[in-house]
């Protein structure tokens, strides 16, 4: 009802005029018809259903076959079950700490706070692919690093990189159907391998992707590793120019091959997470980031196609990670690492993947926040070890 | 006093006019884009943009509104309505004004506790009101949901109750309220 609540009327207006409690009799319209009624009756209840179907309608409630944050976190959860208080995708991680200094290169690219000369604080995560907080470590296991900028004014910048050059996939449609067709099958406890082949027949572009990454072999470990940012993102600087950029970083340890021991049964199954460990005690491990600038055509849309040879690169500054904990004790674990949470003067691009990353993170996140947190596999013990 | 006294008491003055469909019309829609935010993968960020600092203008709007409705004399209820209906007409706009103060301050506390920073626009952000607790995350993330659904109801409640008075009862209490004047009868 409309707010009427009306106890002051008659001690207010008493002092200048004498009415009552209500209104002045109004002059009654002539009575309606009991068809009348019913007429305007059923006319509220169609206006009202229209009032909340279309709220229906934007909740999605009659498409049921339409992806959304939850159905796809529904199916990371039918891939890789559901293991308490971890993360649906890359589960298995340990946190680090350090500081990024920028040389003041990416001022002229973008406006945000990050770029202009100075350090800032650093949070971070080592991760590997997939669901299972408990996995083995393979060396090609799709290796991740998120990290959280904390900028002096307040603002944060969070990224979620991985080591692959490119993404398999176009879209979210296109992760999610991958992820279907690696659903272990209910009586083989298998992904069916057949359903794997059809998806990258039915998908030329993640067949191109896969031939790309395959074409480099990964690193020996997290320590000497790239890590790609993977989507374009739209940067705007101090006189309001905009071009588009994707980033990476480069790693200052020198590149070695990962060796054949790695597939040795009796290696210890975090041998990545350890070897990262002892590597970080050793010196701190340090990284260039990377802005490549797109030129006009480049594709912003599609991160499973590299920009050609050539474009510029942009050396912004060094990020440090110095420091090494386990889950158990880092602020890492309960951080989002949401690829839009960005400052003033980068924003995201029109590829697709965006915004389904940040809504599927979230809805990770939320299902997580409220469980039990499961030790991790890399303890504070082993951190020290 | 003039006719135009009567005028004033018919209906609410012009200032709790323009906030109550000011206020309509970002409650509907920050209803809409929360239900809809949460079921998108392609519009999710563009509507979670929308919807943060429309939730903090809808908070400082509701302060203003409850302040001016307590400096503003009130029309008095149209002489149709029972002692019941007047009783559940407070009661409702009581539970609507908590709700569209304790809604936005929920929304606020569960990003705070979740670690988000909390953008309005460009650089613009507000400060963290809970510390980093993912437990009290999970839990103000539930009640933020609850709340938006008593809300909704409540809004159905309020806008039936209007509908029928003014299309059954036909005593004009929708005039109390239209963005225009209105002479008394």
């Amino acid at each position: 009802m409309a707010p009427l609540a009306n106890r002051d009327a008659k001690t207010i207006h008493s002092s200048v005029e004498p009415l009552g409690e209500t209104g002045p009799m109004e002059k009654h319209p002539a009575p309606l018809t009991a068809g009348n009624v019913l007429a305007r009756l059923a006319g509220i209840g169609v206006l009202l259903l229209a009032v909340v179907g279309a709220f229906l309608y934007l909740g999605g409630w009659f498409s049921p076959r339409k992806l959304t944050p939850v159905r796809f976190v529904d199916e990371f959860e039918r891939v890789n079950g559901i293991h308490s208080g971890f993360r649906r995708n890359h589960a298995k991680g340990v946190g680090v700490r350090g500081f990024f200094d920028s040389n003041g290169q990416g001022v002229r690219l973008s406006k945000a706070v990050v770029f202009q000369s100075g350090r800032v604080p650093v949070i971070g995560r080592f991760s590997l692919g997939g669901g299972d907080p408990h996995a083995s470590d393979e060396l090609g296991n799709v290796r991740g690093l998120g990290l959280q900028f904390s900028l002096p004014d307040g603002e944060e910048w969070r990224t979620a990189m991985i080591n692959l050059p490119v993404f398999p996939f176009k879209d979210p449609q296109a992760f999610y159907d991958n992820l279907v067709a690696s659903q272990p099958d209910p009586n083989t406890h298998q992904p069916d391998p057949a359903k794997g082949v059809a998806f990258i027949a039915s998908h030329p572009e993640t067949a191109r992707a896969i031939g790309i990454i395959k074409s480099g072999a990964p690193s020996s470990g997290f320590d000497n590793s790239a890590y790609y940012g993977l989507n374009a993102f739209r940067f705007v600087n101090a006189d309001g120019a905009s071009i588009y950029v994707r980033w990476a970083l480069a790693p200052v340890q020198p590149y070695e091959a990962g060796s054949g021991a790695s597939v040795d049964k009796n290696l210890n199954k975090n041998f990545l997470f350890d070897g990262l460990i002892a590597s970080i005690r050793q010196h701190p491990l340090q990284w260039r980031l990377i802005m490549t600038v797109a030129q006009p055509g480049d594709p912003t849309d599609d991160a499973t196609i590299p920009w050609p040879e050539g474009r510029e690169q942009v050396d912004v500054g060094t990020l440090t990670l110095d420091s090494v904990e386990s889950e158990k004790t880092s602020p890492a674990r309960d951080i989002n690492f949401d690829p839009l949470v960005l400052p003033a003067g980068m924003a995201p691009s029109n590829d697709p993947l965006l915004s389904a990353r940040s809504a599927v993170y979230s809805q990770s996140f939320t299902r997580r926040a409220g469980e039990t947190k499961e030790p991790s596999e890399i303890t504070p013990a082993e951190v020290r070890k | 006093m003039s006719a135009s006294t009567t005028t004033d008491r018919q209906q609410f003055n012009a200032s709790m006019r323009f906030l109550h469909w000011l206020m309509a019309a970002a409650v509907l829609t920050i209803l809409g884009i929360g239900v809809a935010m949460v079921a998108s993968l392609g519009g999710y960020h563009s509507l979670v943009s929308i919807h943060r600092p429309l939730g903090i203008l809808i908070l400082i709007l509701v302060v203003i509104r409850f302040v001016n409705r307590l400096r503003s004399t009130l029309p008095p209820f149209p002489a149709t309505m029972s002692p019941q209906e007047r009783l559940a007409a407070h009661a409702s706009e009581v539970l609507l004004y908590t709700l569209l103060f304790v809604q936005p301050l929920v929304g606020w506390a569960m990003l705070s506790a979740a670690r988000y920073p909390i953008v309005m626009f460009g650089s613009l952000h507000l400060f963290p009101i809970l510390p980093h607790s993912v437990m009290l995350y999970a839990f103000l993330r539930k009640a933020h949901t609850f709340l938006a659904y008593l809300l909704f109801l409540t809004f159905i409640a309020h806008f039936s109750a209007i509908l029928f008075h003014t299309l059954i009862v036909r005593d004009g209490m929708l005039n109390r309220m239209v963005p225009w004047r209105v002479r008394a009868r």
